[in-house]
């Protein structure tokens, strides 16, 4: 039973005011799989997300999370929204945030305990960000403010992790570290990352799947510039550092 | 100072002072972090209708004021959630309404209404006992429902986005934290007047958090602060012979200006201290 479905789409369609966002999109992913979607920036990603978290429902097709309707799986998935949309001056500290996480565990009206302290404690450990407990979230760096925002959706203990644009305003050497901690956290939960940006998909990511409206899935994680192409609308130049394996796929059938 | 309190005024114009720097402390911190002042502004205004109301059907305008600002808290709360309208277009437009409103009732009014200036600005020193129970039953209830849903609307201020998919009812928290700011407007209405309310609802809350990044600590600072601004503005038109509200405004505005200029002149001590000590260590 290693093999049970993290999210399955079937013909979905979202719409925002009569123009589609989300054309026919239609994947599976496995527990623990870590699926990287890349596609430029109105492509609908964030609106895929979405759809997975149950903010929104679509106009047509099934989805389904974690064996169950989106609406009821939603405590079960950790979310680690764009961190640039925060207000950088709120006064709350790390700690704050990241206990923030453990709301879905109490509930209205009952205050955190002992249990969710452990949780945060043990979270913030992990992200290696114990230190910074004290301190207010919007004086962190971004890759610091990044790390309190993924110890947020982990504090919870998800079983799937959404990640949107998590690479966005954090220098390279941080986004290595970055997918190293992701490597790490892959072996306990399944992760799904969105980025525009080809280069935050790396080795780490078991399946790549390119988005612009429609989705082109590929179960392993060869890209060529062809595909990024197609997705894109227009020539990409293709910058790979390292051991990102270069294969040429089969052409999606092109849109329209 | 001291011998003023013998007069039961002064007394009263204190503790309704006090009373309003407790609401203002506590909800004022909501209007700042999540950026509410606009429609803050909007309900202040729109209760208006409500003194109107309460002249009209010959109630305290106070309890006219409480009903009308928590109904018209609530209908622009969710007309800009759930219509498709620009959010400042929908309270723009309830904001005169509520004003508008209130004309029409204290016109339709026989006789000369009494002191609708004094709704308008504040008049502290008028204030009757009646409506000091008023005020302490209202902040009693803001310190209550602020205790028991500190957690929830720490979400909703924080990332509002991140709360619902927590599964935090988010619309309905906004709603509440609605009716509490519509609550402090009554609270504040009999201190500075409706159209001054909204510089006690922002002021006090913008100084406190140059000061500390812990939510609580704005909340009992800007407390503080409301009440340093309610006392010195209060003493300070008892001897000047100036209107009280716009005093206590005054008061605020001037020490918010001193402050922020300190403040930034502290931002960039330290910022070139920062410079300095990097630039030794290379």
């Amino acid at each position: 039973m290693d093999d049970k479905e993290a999210i399955r789409f079937n013909g979905v369609w979202v719409y925002y005011d009569g123009v589609p966002v989300l054309k026919d999109i239609s994947f599976s992913i496995a527990e623990h799989d870590f699926l990287g979607i890349i596609g430029p920036n109105g492509g609908g990603k964030t609106t895929l997300l979405k759809v997975v978290l149950g903010l929104i429902t679509p106009s047509r097709g099934r989805v389904s999370v974690l064996g169950q309707s989106p609406e009821r799986s939603h405590h079960q998935i950790g979310y680690v929204p764009q961190y640039s949309l925060f207000d950088r001056d709120f006064p709350i500290s790390v700690w704050e945030t990241v206990l923030m996480g453990r709301w879905d565990k109490k509930g209205l009206f009952r205050r955190y305990g002992e249990e969710d302290k452990k949780a945060v404690h043990q979270a913030l450990k992990t992200l290696g960000m114990l230190d910074y407990q004290k301190q207010q979230v919007g004086k962190l760096s971004g890759g610091e403010q990044q790390r309190v925002f993924i110890a947020r959706a982990l504090v919870s203990e998800p079983k799937l992790l959404l990640l949107d644009e998590p690479t966005a305003s954090v220098d390279s050497a941080i986004q290595s570290d970055f997918y190293e901690l992701l490597a790490d956290l892959k072996q306990r939960v399944t992760i799904v990352l969105v980025s525009h940006d080809i280069s935050a998909v790396s080795i780490h990511v078991d399946k790549i799947a390119c988005l612009n409206r429609r989705l082109f899935y590929h179960g392993s994680k060869e890209v060529s510039a062809e595909t990024l192409e197609s997705t894109y609308a227009c020539p990409v130049q293709m910058i790979a550092h390292g051991t990102i394996p270069h294969r040429v796929l089969k052409e999606h059938p092109h849109d329209d | 100072m001291i011998e003023v309190l013998q007069y039961e005024f002064m007394r009263n114009a204190l503790l309704a002072g006090l009373l309003a720097s407790v609401a203002c402390g506590i909800i004022g911190t909501y209007v700042i972090v999540k950026r509410m002042a606009f429609i803050s502004g909007g309900v202040a205004h729109a209760s208006f209708g409500g003194i109107g109301l309460g002249y009209f059907f010959g109630i305290n305008p106070i309890l006219g004021a409480l009903s009308f600002t928590i109904g018209s808290a609530l209908v622009m709360g969710v007309v800009t959630k759930r219509t498709r309208l620009p959010e400042d277009t929908a309270i723009g437009i309830l904001w005169a309404l509520g004003m508008a409103l209130g004309v029409i009732f204290v016109f339709l009014t026989p006789g000369y209404p009494p002191d609708l200036f004094g709704y308008l600005f504040g008049n502290i020193l008028t204030v009757p006992a009646s409506d000091l129970v008023i005020m302490l039953i209202l902040d009693v209830i803001i310190i209550l429902v602020v205790y028991l849903l500190y957690k929830e609307f720490l979400a909703l201020s924080f990332d509002e986005e991140f709360g619902k998919v927590a599964g935090i009812p988010v619309e309905r928290l906004y709603l509440t934290l609605l009716c509490l700011i519509a609550l402090t407007v009554v609270v504040l209405i009999r201190v500075v007047g409706l159209i001054l309310v909204i510089a006690l609802l922002t002021i006090p809350a913008a100084m406190a958090r140059q000061y500390t990044y812990s939510l609580k600590k704005v909340m009992l600072l800007a407390g503080l602060i409301g009440a340093a601004f309610t006392v010195s503005g209060l003493w300070l038109s008892y001897a000047l012979d100036l209107p009280s509200g716009a005093t206590i405004i005054l008061v605020g505005g001037v020490s918010f200006l001193i402050s922020f200029g300190f403040s930034r002149a502290r931002l960039k001590r330290e910022h070139r201290r920062k410079v300095s000590s990097s630039n030794t260590r290379t």
